[in-house]
């Protein structure tokens, strides 16, 4: 079976503990965080475990990347401390169950696109970006076979991506890929990140879609028109397993003549959209979410943002209206880019 | 040239009427399970007048009439057994007064629910009306007709209870009014005169509707819905009960179904909540998912799954994507909210039996005080063998209502004789006498509610 490769000795040299007094929804102190990371390294209780919103920001916060985040969601479903009630782990695992037939099998030979499980967002990968770009995971009926599984993290269920994992990964390669650019920042930070972590063999090289994108503008330099844009970026949690791609959100808005917005949660502060603290099991979550979401909103509002970039769609389900009742568009990255090589966005509004 | 179709044409002009076997192919068949019957004639009249001088002929001629608004109850109410005259309302489709500060409107029989919709989004933002889950294309008169319920049941009850008067032509072809409107004051009430309430529930056999006027209700600018799940269907009626007791939701909705495989063997709840303002949907939120559902969160037993601002409307069935060939029929009943887990476990073993992939769904109605349960069973129109499971599935299902002390709603013709076999003798005679009465010749929708 697959193991996480955690090294408690790195927890026990490390002098900065970051991983947890860094958290943005704990107050944890240096010693504290020593201590609570070691007890629960030795599969103890600890506060940790229950307090935790699974926002991944750990992993991006530990300096010798030793997967403090991947640790903490294993000992929750090993300490049956499920972040989560019941009824929604069951319903979560159930979701990504297939149920309608197997997938048809294209062999590509070559880069293509994975929807992963975002089939019903096509309309997202339109016009001169994307083209002559294959495209797998093209059917909502089939998207669960090409379901990264990585959301049972937030589920405390690693036990579910181990078993069903490999077969996703599996589906993919029959494709015959070499390069697969992740439409989601989750299923590059499954094969980049947690695959490697817990030993997983991926097939293929992920790209990550930001990258792809930023690389297509530049190729389509010529084309672009500034879109003169204030734009604050929402965060996803996954895209913390992918620090080191974080800069093209940066290159990509140079790129467009896009103001990024200067804002307290930005970046390695940035706030998680709040869709999953919400049905959390302690108590006050649905208010703990909505507080994280009034400050993240006003934040953009006070930076004087004029349109919230998403790359997460369960992000922009969560926050999308949110924002839009507060005066700021939202939109998916490649929208934007499209909106800066003079095509109309499908998701503009 | 047949006298009856020529009488016909004269009453309504030929464009309006038709003999022709294509187009009367199409009001032979329900869209469950029932057997088709073609009618003799399809005739869409535009005026009370009209529809008299059809029901006189008929009487005349001994010719059965079927009057039918949007044909989509399922149960085969409108399929004209005994062939006659399809009667379809859809032309008298106006929306004749909304009073905004009593708040309601008055409409012809053939009004849609969409159409109603759409014209209050239109007109009356603040007003709104209980819209069934049926495809927009139903109608008001049709809806009540048959006591249908829509997405402010929780509040406010039965659509049929929401009646505040009504136009009927009898069988024997006289007009009658019904409520305030009877004696000249206006549409608003359906009380306190002497009741004669003989038309609802009774599938046209003793009347047709043409006029019918309807409560509308405060809508709120904010609309919303939100989703709450549990595993363990012991809980649903006591959440039910807890819900209502806010009485801070709109529509209150439990179902578990097979597919997709996310909402298996849980028991989700769908609950709308209104709001003029965030202030009063912050305090509603507070109410409802903390106050009252808190302690289901905490002790893992139920999970908070979102709310989001809009509706859906109508929240139409999806369950003919279950099987290929796009069919399905379901059994509706009003039950007491406490057999919902004895609903789900039955409903299951015989979905599971009959190779069906099963869904459920109990929709409160008024403050718990009962609930709509509905078994749904899928099958492929082009295969007789998956409409014969489920016809079996759906006649197991009538016994089962009955068995679990509930109520068949709108039920076919199976249905009608399990009630009827079971019904206060005393009140089968009177059924009999009053159809007798108001319909000497049995002309109207013949085989529904036959007392023998």
């Amino acid at each position: 079976m697959y193991e996480l490769k955690f090294n408690e000795d790195e927890c026990l040299s490390c002098t900065t503990q970051d991983c947890l007094t860094r958290c943005q929804y704990m107050d944890i102190d240096r010693d504290t965080a020593k201590a609570e990371i070691l007890k629960i390294a030795h599969g103890e209780d600890s506060f940790v475990l229950h307090d935790c919103v699974t926002c991944y920001a750990c992993e991006e916060y530990c300096p010798v990347n030793n997967h403090p985040f991947y640790l903490i969601v294993e000992k929750q479903e090993e300490l049956d401390v499920p972040p989560l009630p019941r009824p929604l782990i069951r319903r979560g695992i159930q979701t990504g169950i297939p149920f309608r037939g197997e997938p048809d099998i294209e062999e590509i030979n070559g880069q293509a696109l994975d929807m992963g499980v975002f089939s019903d967002l096509m309309y997202l990968i339109q016009g001169r970006l994307f083209e002559g770009l294959p495209v797998i995971s093209q059917d909502p009926r089939k998207m669960f076979h090409y379901f990264c599984q990585l959301m049972y993290l937030h589920y405390g269920r690693t036990s579910v991506i181990k078993e069903r994992l490999p077969g996703i990964i599996q589906t993919i390669a029959k494709h015959n890929v070499t390069e697969v650019i992740c439409f989601h920042d989750e299923c590059y930070g499954t094969y980049t990140s947690y695959c490697p972590a817990v030993g997983i063999d991926v097939p293929f090289k992920a790209v990550h879609l930001f990258e792809f994108l930023y690389n297509r503008l530049n190729e389509l330099k010529d084309d672009i028109n500034p879109i003169n844009l204030k734009v604050a970026y929402q965060r996803p949690c996954s895209s913390r397993l992918s620090s080191d791609k974080h800069h093209f959100v940066r290159g990509i808005f140079e790129l467009i003549g896009a103001e990024n917005v200067e804002r307290e949660y930005v970046d390695e502060n940035a706030l998680c959209c709040g869709g999953t603290i919400q049905g959390q099991r302690r108590e006050g979550s649905r208010k703990r979410a909505a507080d994280v979401q009034k400050r993240n909103i006003e934040d953009m509002k006070n930076a004087g943002a004029e349109v919230c970039v998403f790359n997460c769609p369960a992000c922009y389900t969560t926050l999308g209206s949110m924002v839009a009742k507060n005066g700021i568009r939202p939109v998916f990255m490649s929208d934007l880019c499209r909106l800066a090589i003079g095509e109309k966005p499908a998701g503009w509004r | 040239m047949d006298s009856v179709y020529q009488a016909l044409v004269d009453i309504v002009g030929q464009e309006h009427v038709s003999n022709r076997q294509e187009e009367l192919f199409i009001y032979s068949y329900d869209l469950g399970t029932t057997e088709p019957h073609r009618p003799d004639y399809a005739v869409i009249p535009r005026t009370t007048e009209e529809i008299q001088e059809i029901v006189k002929l008929a009487n005349k001629e001994k010719v059965p009439v079927v009057p039918l608004g949007g044909g989509l109850s399922l149960a085969g109410l409108a399929v004209p057994f005994r062939g006659g005259i399809a009667l379809d309302l859809k032309r008298m489709d106006s929306i004749l007064e909304v009073n905004e500060k009593a708040r309601y409107a008055v409409v012809e029989c053939g009004v849609s629910q969409g159409q109603l919709t759409s014209y209050l989004e239109r007109n009356f933002p603040h007003l709104t009306h209980s819209e069934p889950g049926a495809p927009p294309t139903a109608t008001i008169a049709g809806n009540v007709a048959i006591h249908g319920q829509g997405d402010l049941a929780q509040p406010y009850g039965f659509n049929s209870d929401m009646v505040n008067g009504l136009e009927i032509v009898l069988p024997t072809g006289e007009v009658c009014k019904f409520g305030s409107c009877s004696i000249g004051s206006g549409w608003y009430t359906q009380h306190p005169l002497p009741d004669v309430g003989l038309f609802l529930g009774w599938s046209g056999t003793t009347g047709i509707i043409t006029k019918v006027s309807i409560r509308l209700f405060p809508s709120k600018k904010i609309r919303g819905v939100g989703q709450f799940v549990v595993e363990d269907e012991e809980l649903v009626p006591e959440i039910m009960y807890k819900l209502t007791h806010t009485q801070m939701t709109e529509d209150v909705i439990a179902f578990s179904q097979a597919i997709p495989p996310f909402a298996s063997g849980l028991q989700h709840f769908t609950i709308n909540i209104v709001a003029d303002s965030e202030k009063e949907l912050e305090f509603k939120h507070e109410i409802v998912w903390d106050d009252t559902l808190g302690e289901y969160i905490r002790s893992g037993a139920g999970g908070f799954l979102g709310f989001r601002s809009g509706l859906q409307r109508p929240q139409v069935s999806k369950t003919s994507d279950w099987r290929k060939g796009g069919g399905f029929e379901y059994v509706g009943a009003i039950m007491p909210v406490e057999t919902y887990p004895e609903c789900y476990r039955r409903g299951r073993d015989i979905s599971e039996r009959h190779d069906i992939p099963y869904t459920v769904l109990g929709r409160c109605i008024g403050a718990a005080h009962a609930m709509m349960f509905s078994w749904t069973y899928a099958f492929n129109r082009a295969d007789p063998e998956t409409i014969r499971q489920a016809r079996e599935a759906l006649h197991e299902t009538d016994d089962l209502a009955l068995e679990l002390h509930g109520t068949i709603w709108k039920p076919g013709l199976y249905g009608q004789k399990l009630v009827m076999e079971r019904l206060d003798p005393n009140t089968l005679n009177l059924m009999k006498k009053i159809k007798q009465m108001l319909d000497p010749n049995g002309i109207m929708n013949p085989g529904n509610w036959e007392v023998s």
